[in-house]
């Protein structure tokens, strides 16, 4: 049950990880603002929380009904994102940090 | 029984786990280990959602299972396959199934309350998941269809399926369109209001479907209109913008769910992806709503009148001879011929020869956020090499040769002088270089509509053509010279 004391409460929860998100990365060297977007990306997939939740459905008469359907969905587009955003911001960071290691001596 | 509260608590580290993953990412030696802390905090919370779900009892194990099944193995499959060269669509994409899904969870939860009747009576509950699943549904779809409209951008273009094939087995291919009159933004403000309208609409009658599928297809037109008009070389904004998106999106969908970590992971990336946002604006000196609003460069493109006569590769390496240090400028020239191989093999020739070798890059050189800084380290080019903007224009006076692959705007004089389109933008001083070098298809303008001047000095030379094919007519030049 959603109530006035639990809504401000996520409500301040809402705009101190805003603040806190504008602190944790004031300097970003260039060559990580591809990573940092896609690896950032990623963590928005976090939305796959909500989507597992939704696609609990019963096929009881064949068909879990729409809003299952649309739960579906969202489910694979957020894994999509989550799996193929968290691996291509480790591939990109192996190569930039691979070459350094070697390039740096 | 299990306390719920042990739910909230595997969120919270979840949570925890994500501030320090994203805060890892800023730096260069911490950045992998981020990634990875992501990786598990995102692992976690799966984990935590599935055993509360066994807890409180499944009813069905079919969408769920297959959902992740197909989702892993079709984000594998792209993420395995994805060239370096194509990573900002693929970014973009990716980006545009997190805006996606957020929208297709708020429209899911919003259908399954009204096929059990469970709505709220009037009051603060029905008001703030209403709110929300409004929000959270205007953004996430305006990022799906916008994202999708910058990878298309992105890409440059597209095939048309089922056209005829032409002798080299392609079928044709359309640019695809930036377009954008005057008179758009009050279109797109009138859709943005139209949208907020309808939140309130379904407020006041949450049973009425009509408006929750207007919302949805008004919100998908948002998406669509806010990008077309936003041309090539101001990606890099709206790419880091469309992130931003998502992560509000998610963080939206949080209040929906009444779930901590989506509100806390995805306020964060809101946060990440705006900074990004206002890096970009002021490396090109221009304000995020002139760059969301107001069209740029197209227009009034000027005719060159003035000629210069294009040098060959042999003279180049002739001047190449012999010098003590040599600057490469990349542009978004060097990623569409993708010639950061040839470059690489440019750098470890004069390398061979003595010569000290350093990268200019320029903030916005490419089409997203570090673009030729991911195309230089794909092609070896070791990380201390690539310097920063600021950096090495203290350096150019003191070079031989500045080489400049496919660049235009980022190196234009004219800027300094504070007038026209570029005026003020911040730039890679290449003209106080003894020689520039310019690797370059014509003399027309950059994507700032705006002449060069500098293409027409006496110490600049230039090189017409496509940038792989010239750097490695150098190459062998240099290595018969």
């Amino acid at each position: 049950m959603l109530t006035l004391a639990t809504l401000v409460a996520s409500i301040t929860v809402f705009v101190l990880a805003i603040f806190l998100g504008f602190e944790l990365i004031s300097k970003v060297p260039p060559t990580l603002h591809t990573p940092l977007m896609s690896g950032a990306n990623a963590i928005s997939g976090i939305t796959i929380v909500g989507a597992l939740i939704l696609s609990n459905a019963q096929f009881n008469s064949g068909d879990p009904g729409t809003a299952s359907w649309l739960a579906f969905i969202a489910l694979i587009m957020a894994t999509i994102n989550v799996v193929g955003g968290f691996m291509v911001t480790n591939k990109m960071l192996e190569m930039i940090a691979g070459k350094k290691r070697r390039g740096g001596n | 029984m299990v306390d719920p509260v042990i739910w909230d608590i595997g969120y919270l580290v979840s949570a925890a786990m994500f501030i320090l993953g994203i805060k890892r990412l800023s730096s260069p030696r911490t950045a992998p280990q981020g990634n990875r802390l992501g990786a598990y905090g995102m692992l976690l919370a799966v984990l935590v959602t599935l055993v509360k779900m066994y807890t409180e009892g499944i009813i069905g194990y079919e969408l769920i299972i297959s959902g992740l099944a197909i989702g892993t193995l079709i984000g594998y499959v792209m993420a395995t396959r994805v060239e370096m060269t194509e990573m900002p669509e693929l970014v973009a994409l990716f980006n545009g199934f997190g805006g996606g899904a957020s929208a297709l969870v708020g429209l899911s939860e919003v259908l399954k309350r009204l096929q059990n009747s469970n709505v709220p009576d009037p009051g603060v509950e029905l008001y703030a998941t209403w709110v929300a699943i409004g929000l959270s549904g205007i953004i996430g779809w305006a990022t799906l269809t916008g994202s999708l409209m910058a990878m298309g951008k992105l890409r440059g273009g597209f095939y048309i399926p089922f056209t005829k094939k032409d002798d080299r087995g392609r079928r044709k291919w359309v640019n695809f369109p930036t377009w954008g009159p005057p008179w758009m933004n009050f279109v797109k403000g009138a859709v943005l209001l139209a949208c907020i309208s309808l939140i309130g609409l379904t407020v006041q009658n949450p049973h009425n479907y009509d408006y929750i599928y207007s919302l949805v297809i008004l919100s998908c037109i948002l998406g669509v209109l806010f990008v077309i008009p936003i041309g090539g070389a101001d990606m890099p904004v709206v790419v880091s913008l469309l992130n931003s998106m998502s992560g509000i999106a998610a963080a939206f969908t949080g209040f929906v769910i009444g779930n901590n970590v989506l509100i806390i992971a995805g306020s964060m990336v809101g946060a990440a992806g705006l900074i990004l946002t206002f890096i970009m604006c002021k490396a090109m000196n221009r304000t995020l709503m002139a760059v969301l609003f107001m069209s740029f460069g197209g227009g009034g493109r000027e005719s060159v009148t003035r000629t210069k006569i294009g040098s060959d590769p042999v003279e180049i390496a002739m001047v190449c001879d012999g010098i003590t240090k040599c600057v490469i400028v990349p542009g978004y020239g060097m990623a569409v011929s993708q010639a950061q191989h040839a470059v690489k093999e440019f750098a470890d020739l004069m390398e061979a020869q003595g010569v000290e070798i350093s990268y200019g890059i320029h903030p916005v050189a490419g089409r997203m956020p570090g673009h030729m800084n991911v195309l230089l380290a794909e092609a070896s080019v070791p990380y201390e090499q690539l310097i920063e903007m600021d950096d090495i224009n203290s350096e150019l006076p003191e070079t031989d040769v500045a080489l400049v692959i496919g660049a235009n705007d980022t190196i234009n004089p004219v800027a300094r002088s504070g007038e026209g389109p570029l005026g003020g933008m911040p730039i890679i001083d290449v003209d106080k270089a003894r020689v520039v070098v310019i690797i370059k298809r014509s003399l027309s303008v950059g994507y700032a509509g705006v002449d060069n001047d500098l293409f027409f000095e006496d110490k600049t030379m230039m090189l017409f053509g496509d940038g792989k094919k010239m750097m490695n007519e150098l190459n062998s030049a240099i290595k018969e010279f």
